[in-house]
């Protein structure tokens, strides 16, 4: 008896397991029509008509299918509503040093304005593919995510972010024109940019000679051999190579990265080690000299560097550029409050203590024409968070990297295989 | 023969806790690195006292650990005196065999099916958040009840089994006589099994980051978010914090323990 019963409780989690795999294989084609409607939903049960309203007029796609399913549950409708904010660690000002606490401040905004308690759930994530894989499974519902230009292109094609609404974000109209129209989201339908960064190198002065100090060149330097930092993700470390060499980033032919990747075969000699987050403890203590990273956290870097160590740094040209954006996912609940949000973000008093907590230049002419927040930050840091550009779509267009095909991503790796292990 | 012994016991000591001291000393440093000392500070004490967000998961995880170790110890007693109580041997071995397994398990994989588990019943619910506290603590209960099973299973099989026996034919009804008599007598597995629970649930990270859903982040996977930029000393501070509360605890526990065997000598 016992024996039957254990065999048809094993047969029945089997079964659930197995078909548990067959429908989160296909994440991207289930989600969005299901996520969609309960967003659809919402509303709708909400007494506020303002809601609907603005909800209802780009709705349209979504109402043919909510008659589909009629089993999605009802999201908070009732009591205080809540928004789900899914950004990077460390990528937002939290109140901490006596900063500016955005969200809080965002909590009490809403409640004075709209008379409506909000909770804010902020969430962080460590890179692009961990939000990735997170939404696409389908498990979680977030109404904010900040991802990068490259992986908002990705989220794009794969239909999982949702046009906005730009009535509900009046302070759109501050966003620089060069940031506007960009590779990842051509008619700007779906992203209102952050922060964006540009790499550079960073360099201690007390070790290297200044006259060395120019181009990517410095970087394969053997005077410094034992000294140099290189990046330890594929794209970022054969990105260096390919601007020193004057390649595309973005070829898609093979023998492009097949030529960089002899350049990272001659630079391994001279390389101490291959990190990502871990250069901000070897450039403060001095144990490297050399390194690439985002302008933004060199000043990072710079608040901690120790007593004998001079950090510098410098653009080497071309270089790479991303930028971040504020997107609202399909699986968002409550589209208008997401665009508030957003649009809170943008507003004065947010947008400068974000960028002065970040360090990331910001593409907001309300932050980077703000009298205080130049005067906080210094001419010097100035400069070099927003160097002089001719043109900086045309330049981010050409340089900053954008997503591979899968086949040529697996290529890139098995090469960078083969610097990290011969 | 007595300095070599000597060194090599010095040795295990600072392999084992230097990182400790290490992290004791820069929770102390003046400035923001985590590597160059610039004088002694208590800042990032000050400072973690106002992240509200860092002490959220402090307290997401705290609830989430008590939580797990109450639900798999009181499961996992339940579970091993019904697996001793089997009178086939064969049904027996197999089933300790069982529980063995979601140990040997690597993590990921345990975090990875629970999730898609979950994402499948969230489905079948029409959830949009199919992912919760509740999930986590599902999924911890799951990676912890194994290690209590493990604990309390060996202590019954070294029970005479005529002790429960003898109550029950002095007039004990059942229930009375598992909780008068075999209880005390496991009594040290199921701590041991608790404390194993209540550790692994404040540690994990893998099958935590695969389970958790919005709105509820644990410590562990807080930090491990914080690698985009870097890791600040405060985190040094709150580990310096954790590191002596448990070692409070440690201490207090041991004694109690001493106290009460003393009248038994």
């Amino acid at each position: 008896m016992k024996k039957v019963f254990c065999l048809l409780l094993a047969c029945s989690l089997l079964t659930v397991i197995l078909t548990g795999c067959g429908q989160s294989s296909k994440p991207s084609d289930s989600t969005p029509a299901e996520t969609t409607v309960a967003e659809t939903q919402a509303p709708a049960e909400t007494d506020a008509a303002e809601t609907t309203e603005a909800a209802a007029p780009e709705e349209t796609t979504a109402a043919e299918t909510a008659a589909e399913t009629t089993a999605a549950a009802p999201a908070a409708s009732s009591g205080p509503k809540t928004l789900n904010v899914y950004n990077w660690g460390e990528y937002i000002s939290d109140g901490s040093e006596d900063s500016y606490d955005t969200v809080k401040e965002f909590e009490k905004w809403y409640k004075e304005t709209y008379g409506q308690t909000v909770k804010v759930n902020y969430d962080t994530y460590a890179s692009n593919e961990d939000m990735y894989s997170k939404l696409s499974s389908g498990a979680v519902s977030y109404d904010v995510v900040i991802p990068s230009d490259y992986m908002i292109a990705r989220m794009v094609s794969e239909d999982m972010l949702l046009p906005l609404n730009f009535d509900n974000i009046p302070e759109y109209e501050n966003i620089d024109e060069s940031f506007r129209n960009l590779y990842y989201d051509p008619e700007n339908l779906y992203s209102v940019p952050y922060a964006y960064g540009i790499v550079g190198i960073i360099w201690n002065a007390n070790e290297v000679d200044e006259a060395d100090a120019t181009g990517w060149d410095l970087m394969w330097n053997d005077k410094y051999t034992g000294k140099i930092v290189q990046f330890n993700n594929s794209r970022d470390a054969f990105g260096t190579a390919m601007y020193k060499l004057g390649l595309d980033v973005n070829s898609d032919d093979k023998s492009v990265w097949d030529q960089a990747l002899e350049e990272l075969k001659a630079q391994r000699g001279v390389v101490y080690s291959y990190v990502m987050d871990e250069i901000f403890n070897i450039m403060e203590s001095g144990e490297a000299a050399v390194g690439a990273y985002y302008a933004g956290d060199y000043f990072t870097m710079l608040d901690a560097q120790a007593p004998n160590v001079d950090l510098r740094f410098y653009y080497p040209d071309p270089t790479n550029y991303y930028i971040d954006a504020m997107c609202i996912p399909t699986c968002c609940q409550d589209q208008e409050l997401a665009e508030i949000f957003i649009n809170f973000m943008l507003s004065r008093d947010a947008a400068v203590a974000n960028a002065e907590y970040t360090y990331y230049a910001s593409p907001n002419r309300t932050v980077f024409t703000d009298p205080e927040y130049l005067e906080d930050l210094g001419e010097e840091t100035i400069a070099i968070l927003y160097p002089e550009t001719e043109d900086f779509a045309q330049q981010y267009n050409t340089y900053a990297y954008k997503n591979l095909s899968q086949e040529l991503l697996d290529y890139v790796n098995t090469l960078w295989e083969n610097v990290k292990i011969n | 023969m007595k300095t070599t012994s000597r060194i090599y016991t010095a040795l295990v000591f600072i392999f084992l806790f230097a990182p400790i001291a290490i992290l004791l000393v820069f929770s102390f440093n003046e400035s923001k690195s985590l590597s160059v000392f610039g004088g002694f500070s208590i800042k990032w004490y000050r400072e973690l006292l106002h992240d509200e967000a860092t002490l959220e998961s402090v307290r997401n995880t705290l609830l989430l650990a008590v939580s797990a170790m109450v639900i798999s110890t009181v499961m996992g007693t339940a579970a091993a005196v019904g697996i001793q109580k089997l009178r086939s041997k064969w049904l027996r071995t197999a089933l300790s065999t069982a529980t063995d397994i979601p140990m040997t398990n690597p993590d990921i994989i345990t975090g990875i099916s629970l999730m898609l588990m979950f994402v499948f019943v969230g489905r079948l619910f029409g959830l949009a958040n199919s992912l919760s506290f509740w999930t986590m603590l599902i999924a911890h209960v799951t990676f912890c009840l194994p290690y209590v099973i493990l604990q309390v299973l060996p202590r019954l099989r070294q029970m005479d089994p005529s002790l429960p026996e003898a109550a029950q034919d002095l007039g004990c009804p059942p229930l009375r006589a598992f909780f008068k008599v075999v209880l005390p007598e496991i009594r040290p597995g199921i701590v041991t099994g608790a404390i194993m629970a209540f550790t692994l649930s404040l540690d994990d990270f893998v099958i935590s980051y695969f389970t958790s859903g919005a709105g509820f982040q644990t410590l562990p996977v807080r930090i491990y978010n914080m690698t985009k930029k870097t890791v600040t000393p405060k985190m040094y501070a709150l580990a310096t914090i954790i590191f002596f509360v448990i070692l409070a605890l440690l201490l207090i526990s041991n004694l109690t323990d001493q106290n009460k065997k003393k009248p038994n000598q």
